[in-house]
């Protein structure tokens, strides 16, 4: 493998990518919205509520099965508190994923379907890379990026989300084992797949914007992740969210293997 | 077809046998078989259409072929595409460059994909930033470069890793006169320095200019291939010989000189000096300098004044089109 072409160009796919706004925008302001915003402002609502002892809507979730453990954790807690600490550790658990997930789709879109759209895409086909190296590096430049935010996202989670349950129950609630395992086992494999479907959509599109809508649609089985949790047909357990990212892993490498046997620089070229 | 004339390098860089493509119904090279010797500049000669971007694609290993076989630096580009684009470098007709880098950090990025040694890297960018006189915008981005600026850049960025093997697709297409003379010196330099350069082009006078040799393609066929002598002695009437009367003998000279073989077509064309000073001057064609005497002998015999004899090769362009027109 020439790994320095490789890296030549994951490098140069990232750089160029934090330097164009349709791409870097949607990469700064998801995390901070999702990550930091809605914790706050949940946070707030639920502080209020904890303070005046009446329990906000979404505190009915307690009806449901909970984690294993929880009730004895949290025990003294008052409903408002509880349901925070739920909403914070298991209810938004399947959200974060949504992170890597666009990250590494928006950067994949821009890299593939983007340098297609500039038609920069020829230079590097002319370039001495084989097929299978030219992949990598183009794979390799949107999973960093995708991972990273991941664990930024995390970090940032984990700061906010031990701030607001602080201020609603005097509680540090993160990071506990399941998000540990959803930001080093889960959100890599969630970048790996989102690249990986925009990889396959932007050999079919011309546009950035195209792939990037169809990279995107990645994230609706998410939403059900997150409602099924919500309506209590599941709760998310450690071992659960080991294996969810074992199918994530095994989905993406999927993904890839039909990528790399269809990526053909010939076949590209032939529509250029 | 024996396509060689000997002066370059026995080793052929290049050599394609019967090599096709077809998209489709269309044929876009249709049975090209042609032989490149190093140090040479080949000029690919054609209209839009005429194969010669698929010709480029085919023998780098971006396109495979649909019959026939190519070899370069005899390596087959199918199996062994990145080996033979690690030495070649290709400027496209369309060079398209990411906008957002700078000039030195896209010469630096190629650099690292063409595998140039890192301790030699900076000196690369540097030296051709300043050959092709981008130095002072050397950290601007390439979004706000000319077209002429993107085009010498495109061009350093093709010979990043100094490649032996220099395909240059219509290089000086859209380019205004300054830009195209820069690039033209260029190429000198880069035949100086014993490169082999691969011009597709369909502008007459540049390939007259550069090309030690010149294939001449249509629809995907090789028309012809040779030197510009060799494609000239193919035209019976490129050659043509111009003489100056007085202009009151013009109808007799006509008549004289088309009984006189082996002129096969005689006429009067405007010339400025000869109206100037009441001459008339008249193009014999299917002669050549070696027929010279033979006119002045007959005119003489005839008692025809002649002021003057001229001897005309056949241009690239006389050429070019006769051998569109078969």
């Amino acid at each position: 493998m020439n790994w320095e072409a490789i890296w030549a160009i994951a490098r140069k796919d990232v750089t160029v990518a934090l330097r164009t706004r349709a791409v870097a925008l949607p990469l700064a302001l998801v995390p901070l919205v999702l990550m930091v915003g809605v914790p706050v402002l949940v946070g707030l609502i639920s502080g209020m509520a904890a303070r005046l002892e009446i329990a906000p809507a979404d505190v009915d979730v307690l009806s449901r099965p909970m984690p294993p453990g929880f009730d004895a954790r949290y025990a003294g807690l008052n409903d408002a508190q509880l349901g925070y600490i739920y909403f914070i550790v298991y209810l938004f658990a399947p959200m974060y994923l949504i992170l890597p997930l666009m990250a590494s789709a928006v950067v994949a879109a821009d890299s593939f379907a983007g340098e297609k759209e500039r038609r920069t895409l020829e230079a590097l086909v002319y370039s001495p890379t084989t097929d299978r190296e030219l992949l990598f590096a183009k794979i390799l430049g949107a999973w960093i990026p995708g991972a990273l935010v991941g664990l930024t996202g995390f970090a940032l989670y984990v700061l906010v989300g031990n701030l607001m349950t602080w201020y609603v129950a005097q509680r540090i609630v993160l990071p506990n084992l399941l998000w540990i395992l959803l930001a080093f086992w889960v959100g890599p494999a969630a970048a790996a797949l989102g690249l990986g479907v925009t990889v396959i959509a932007s050999s079919r599109v011309n546009t950035f914007q195209e792939a990037y809508q169809i990279g995107s649609l990645i994230v609706l089985p998410l939403v059900l992740v997150v409602v099924g949790q919500a309506m209590g047909a599941f709760a998310l357990s450690d071992g659960l969210v080991a294996l969810f990212g074992l199918a994530l892993w095994g989905v993406a490498g999927g993904v890839f293997a039909l990528a790399a046997s269809t990526f053909r620089r010939t076949s590209l070229m032939a529509r250029l | 077809m024996d396509d060689s004339d000997g002066r370059f390098s026995s080793f052929p860089i290049i050599e394609t046998e019967r090599l096709t493509r077809a998209f489709g119904q269309t044929v876009a090279v249709n049975a090209l078989s042609i032989s490149i010797h190093a140090g040479e500049v080949f000029g690919f000669l054609g209209h839009n259409g005429a194969g010669k971007t698929t010709t480029v694609r085919l023998l780098n290993g971006v396109i495979a072929p649909t019959a026939g076989a190519a070899r370069v630096f005899s390596l087959d580009p199918t199996a062994h595409g990145h080996r033979i684009r690690a030495r070649t470098g290709v400027l496209t007709e369309t060079p398209a460059l990411d906008p957002r880098l700078t000039a030195r950090d896209t010469l630096r990025y190629f650099a690292e994909i063409y595998g140039v040694p890192k301790q030699e890297r900076r000196r690369r960018v540097d030296e051709l930033l300043e050959f092709f006189e981008l130095s002072s915008r050397g950290d601007h981005k390439v979004g706000g470069f000319s077209k002429g600026m993107r085009q010498r850049l495109a061009l350093a960025r093709t010979l990043i890793h100094d490649p032996e093997l220099i395909f240059l697709d219509e290089p000086t297409s859209g380019l205004d006169p300054v830009a195209i003379r820069d690039i033209h010196r260029m190429i000198e330099r880069l035949k100086q320095r014993g490169r082999t350069i691969f011009l597709c082009t369909h502008n007459l006078i540049e390939a007259e200019r550069l090309c030690d040799r010149i294939a001449v393609m249509a629809k995907g066929r090789l028309l012809a291939i040779g030197n510009i002598q060799q494609l000239s002695s193919r035209l019976d009437r490129g050659h043509r010989i111009s003489v100056e009367v007085d202009a009151a003998d013009l109808p007799r000279a006509m008549q004289l000189f088309l009984r006189t073989p082996p002129v096969v077509h005689a006429e009067a064309t405007s010339n400025r000096l000869a109206d100037r000073n009441g001459g008339a001057q008249l193009v014999l064609y299917g002669v050549s300098r070696h027929d010279v005497p033979r006119i002045i002998e007959t005119a003489m015999q005839d008692g025809l004044q002649l002021y003057r004899v001229q001897p005309e090769e056949p241009s690239l362009e006389d050429v070019y089109f006769a051998l569109q027109e078969l």
